[in-house]
C-alpha cells in the first residue's frame, strides 16, 4: 500500500457513513456520523503518504469497530427517543 | 455487506435452535439426525427474531407513580394538578417516547468503542490477569496493563501510580481513610470542603469517630474555595486536604494548582476527587502538585463499576490498605481485578485523549447555547460561578416554581435536581445551600448535563420544553401567586425532610 488512491479514500469515507447510519441508537448514530465527517474533513489535505497509509491503516481497525458495534445496535434496540421520528428515513 | 452480516447471524442462531429444539428427539436415539425433524426445527427458527427489544415505558410510569404517591405538601399541590400538566407535557405524536438523556454527571452511556473493547474478555479472554504461570493469565495481564497506561496517560503520570479500584467512592474512601491512618502517630487533622461528594464527607465523617479533626472548609456564593481560608486551616498535624476537581452539582471547577502549591509549601498530601473532571477539563498531576486522585469510569463513557486512584510514587505517599489479601496493586488494593471492566475503563480513557478537542468543543457549544436559552427565560440564575466551570454541567435556578415538579412535568427528558444521591428525597441540595441559596431557590434547581453523545437537536428541544412548562407551571405555582401578592419566601417552612 506504497500510495492511498482518491477513490480508496472516497470509498472508506461512504463505508463510514454507512456503516453509522446502521446504528440503531440515535445518539451514537449521530456522533459517529458527525465524527466522521469532521475528521475527513481535518484530513482532507494531507499529502504525505506516511502519515496517509498510517491514517487509513487506523481508519480500517475504526472501521471495524464502527461494523460490529452497529449491528450490535441493530440488535439490542430501545423505544426511540422523542425527538426521533417513529417513520425511519428508508421508508 | 451488512446485510450478509445479518443473515450470517440469523444463521448462527439458526443452528442454535436446531439444537435446542431437538432435545428431547435425542432420547430416541437417531432421529435427530433424520431430515424431516431437522426442518420443523429449521422452519420454527426463522421466525425467532435476534432482536431484543426493551421497553422503558413501563419503568418510568411505574416510577412516576411511585414518586408521586412519596412526594408530601409542597408538590402535593402540584401534584394534584397532574391533570392539568398533561396539558404541558407535549404529547407529539409520531415520535418516539424515551426521554433526552441529559443525567451527565450521574453517568455516562458507555462508548460503543468501549463495549467492542469489552466484549472480548466475555468470549474469550478470561484468564485471571494475576495468574503468571500460562498464556491465559499473560494475554489479560497485558491488556489490562495497556489499560493502566492510558489511564495514567491522561493525567501525566506513570503507570505505576494507578491503583485499580470498584470507582471513585472506593478511591476516596481509601485516601481519606488510608492516608491518615497510616500517619496517625504523628498526624490527626484532614482538611476539605462542604461541598465535596458525599462519599469523602462521610469519609472524612467515619475519620471523626476515630479521633481525627477534620476541618470543613466554606465555599464563597461561586463555589470555591478560599485559599487564604485554607492556608490558615493547615496546621502542624495536617496529614491531608482534599478538595474535589469538579463538582458534580454545580460545575464548578477548583483552582487546583494552586491549592496543589499551598499543600507542597506545607508539605501536606494534596487528595482531589476527580470523578468529574478526569478527562474533561485538562489535570497534569506533576504540574498542579497532586498526590493523590480519585477517577471513576462511568463518567467518561466507560464501564460502571471501575475506577482509579493515583498514588505518588515520587516522593512516595503512604496508605493503609483497607483490602487486606493476596496483594494485588502494589498491596493498596488486593483482590482480582476484572479485566472487562479495567480494559473498558483504559479504552475510555485512551478515547477522551483522542476525542479531546473534538468533545470539547462541541460540549462547549452545545452548553453556550443552552445556558442562553434557559437563562433568557425570566427570573432564571446560574448557579455556581460562571467563569471556572466545566461546561458540560449547567444547573440553572428557576425561582417559583418547585425542581421536583418540574421534573414530573418532564418525563421526556431525563434531568435531575442534584447528585444522584440526593435527588430521591426532597431535601434541598447542601451543595446549593454551601454556595448561599436559600430554601426555595434551592428547590427549584435543575442540572443539566451534556456529553460527547448530547444533539444539538435535542439541546433545541430542552430549551424549548423547558421554556413552555416553566412558564406553565409558574402559572399554576401558589409561590408565584405568594410572590405577586407580596409574601416572603423564606417564611415558609418546608415540610418533608
Ligand atoms: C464528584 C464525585 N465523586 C465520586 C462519585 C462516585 O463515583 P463512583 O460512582 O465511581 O463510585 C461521583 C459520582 O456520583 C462524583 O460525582
Amino acid at each position: 500500500m506504497s500510495s492511498l488512491t482518491r477513490t480508496q479514500v472516497l470509498g472508506l469515507y461512504k463505508q463510514f457513513i454507512k456503516n453509522a447510519n446502521n446504528f440503531n441508537d440515535y445518539n451514537f448514530k449521530n456522533y459517529f456520523l458527525r465524527r466522521t465527517r469532521a475528521s475527513f474533513r481535518e484530513n482532507r489535505d494531507v499529502k504525505d503518504q506516511e502519515k496517509l497509509n498510517l491514517l487509513y491503516t487506523n481508519a480500517l481497525k475504526d472501521l471495524g469497530v464502527l461494523k460490529r458495534q452497529s449491528l450490535i445496535s441493530q440488535m439490542y434496540t430501545f423505544d426511540k427517543l422523542v425527538v426521533e421520528p417513529l417513520k425511519t428515513e428508508h421508508e | 455487506m451488512l446485510r450478509q452480516g445479518i443473515t450470517g447471524l440469523t444463521r448462527v442462531s439458526r443452528l442454535l435452535r436446531v439444537g435446542a429444539n431437538s432435545r428431547p428427539a435425542l432420547s430416541g436415539g437417531i432421529r435427530l439426525y433424520s431430515k424431516a425433524a431437522s426442518n420443523a426445527a429449521l422452519k420454527f427458527a426463522d421466525d425467532a427474531a435476534l432482536e431484543t427489544h426493551t421497553d422503558t415505558e413501563a419503568a418510568a410510569r411505574e416510577q412516576t407513580v411511585t414518586r408521586a404517591a412519596a412526594t408530601s405538601s409542597p408538590s402535593e399541590v402540584i401534584g394534584s394538578s397532574t391533570s392539568a400538566l398533561q396539558n404541558a407535557y407535549a404529547e407529539n405524536t409520531g415520535f418516539g417516547t424515551r426521554p433526552i438523556y441529559l443525567d451527565m454527571q450521574a453517568t455516562t452511556p458507555t462508548d460503543p468503542r468501549v463495549l467492542d473493547t469489552m466484549l472480548k474478555f466475555y468470549t474469550g479472554l478470561y484468564g485471571n490477569p494475576h495468574s503468571n504461570t500460562h498464556a491465559y493469565g499473560w494475554e489479560t495481564n497485558k491488556e489490562v496493563e495497556n489499560a493502566r497506561k492510558n489511564v495514567a496517560n491522561v493525567i501525566n503520570a506513570d503507570p505505576k501510580e494507578i491503583i485499580f479500584t470498584s470507582g471513585a467512592t472506593e478511591s476516596n474512601n481509601m485516601v481519606l481513610k488510608g492516608v491518615p491512618r497510616f500517619y496517625k502517630r504523628s498526624k490527626k487533622h484532614i482538611i476539605t470542603t462542604r461541598t465535596e461528594h458525599k462519599c469523602v464527607l462521610e469519609a472524612a465523617r467515619a475519620m471523626v469517630n476515630e479521633g481525627f479533626d477534620v476541618t470543613f472548609l466554606n465555599v464563597d456564593n461561586e463555589g470555591l474555595v478560599n485559599l487564604k481560608e485554607l492556608e490558615e486551616a493547615i496546621r502542624p498535624d495536617t496529614c491531608l486536604v482534599s478538595v474535589m476537581a469538579v463538582n458534580n452539582e454545580i460545575g464548578v471547577m477548583q483552582p487546583l494548582k494552586e491549592i496543589g502549591s499551598i499543600c507542597k509549601k506545607h508539605k501536606v498530601y494534596f487528595h482531589t476527587d476527580a470523578a468529574q473532571a478526569y478527562g474533561k477539563v485538562p489535570i497534569d498531576v506533576n504540574e498542579m502538585n497532586i498526590d493523590l486522585l480519585s477517577v471513576s469510569s462511568h463518567k467518561i463513557y466507560g464501564p460502571k463499576g471501575a475506577g482509579a486512584v493515583f498514588v505518588r510514587r515520587r516522593p512516595r505517599v503512604r496508605l493503609d490498605p483497607i483490602f487486606s489479601g493476596g496483594g494485588q496493586e502494589r498491596g493498596l488494593r488486593s483482590g482480582t481485578l476484572p479485566p472487562p471492566l479495567v480494559a473498558g475503563f483504559g479504552e475510555a480513557a485512551r478515547l477522551v485523549v483522542q476525542e479531546n478537542d473534538a468533545d470539547i468543543a462541541h460540549i462547549k457549544r452545545l452548553s453556550e447555547k443552552l445556558t442562553k436559552g434557559l437563562l433568557s427565560i425570566p427570573d432564571t440564575s446560574l448557579n455556581g460561578s460562571a467563569e471556572h466551570r466545566y461546561p458540560g454541567c449547567v444547573n440553572v435556578s428557576f425561582a417559583y416554581v418547585e425542581g421536583e415538579s418540574l421534573l414530573m412535568a418532564m418525563r421526556d427528558i431525563a434531568l435531575s435536581s442534584g447528585s444522584a444521591c440526593t435527588s430521591a428525597s426532597l431535601e434541598p441540595s447542601y451543595v446549593l445551600h454551601a454556595i448561599g441559596k436559600d430554601d426555595a431557590l434551592a428547590h427549584s434547581s435543575i442540572r443539566f448535563g451534556i456529553g460527547r453523545f448530547t444533539t444539538e437537536e435535542e439541546v433545541e428541544y430542552v430549551v424549548d420544553a423547558i421554556s413552555k412548562r416553566v412558564k406553565f407551571l409558574r402559572e399554576l405555582s401558589p409561590l408565584w401567586e405568594m410572590v405577586q401578592e407580596g409574601i416572603d419566601l423564606n417564611s415558609i417552612e418546608w415540610s418533608g425532610h
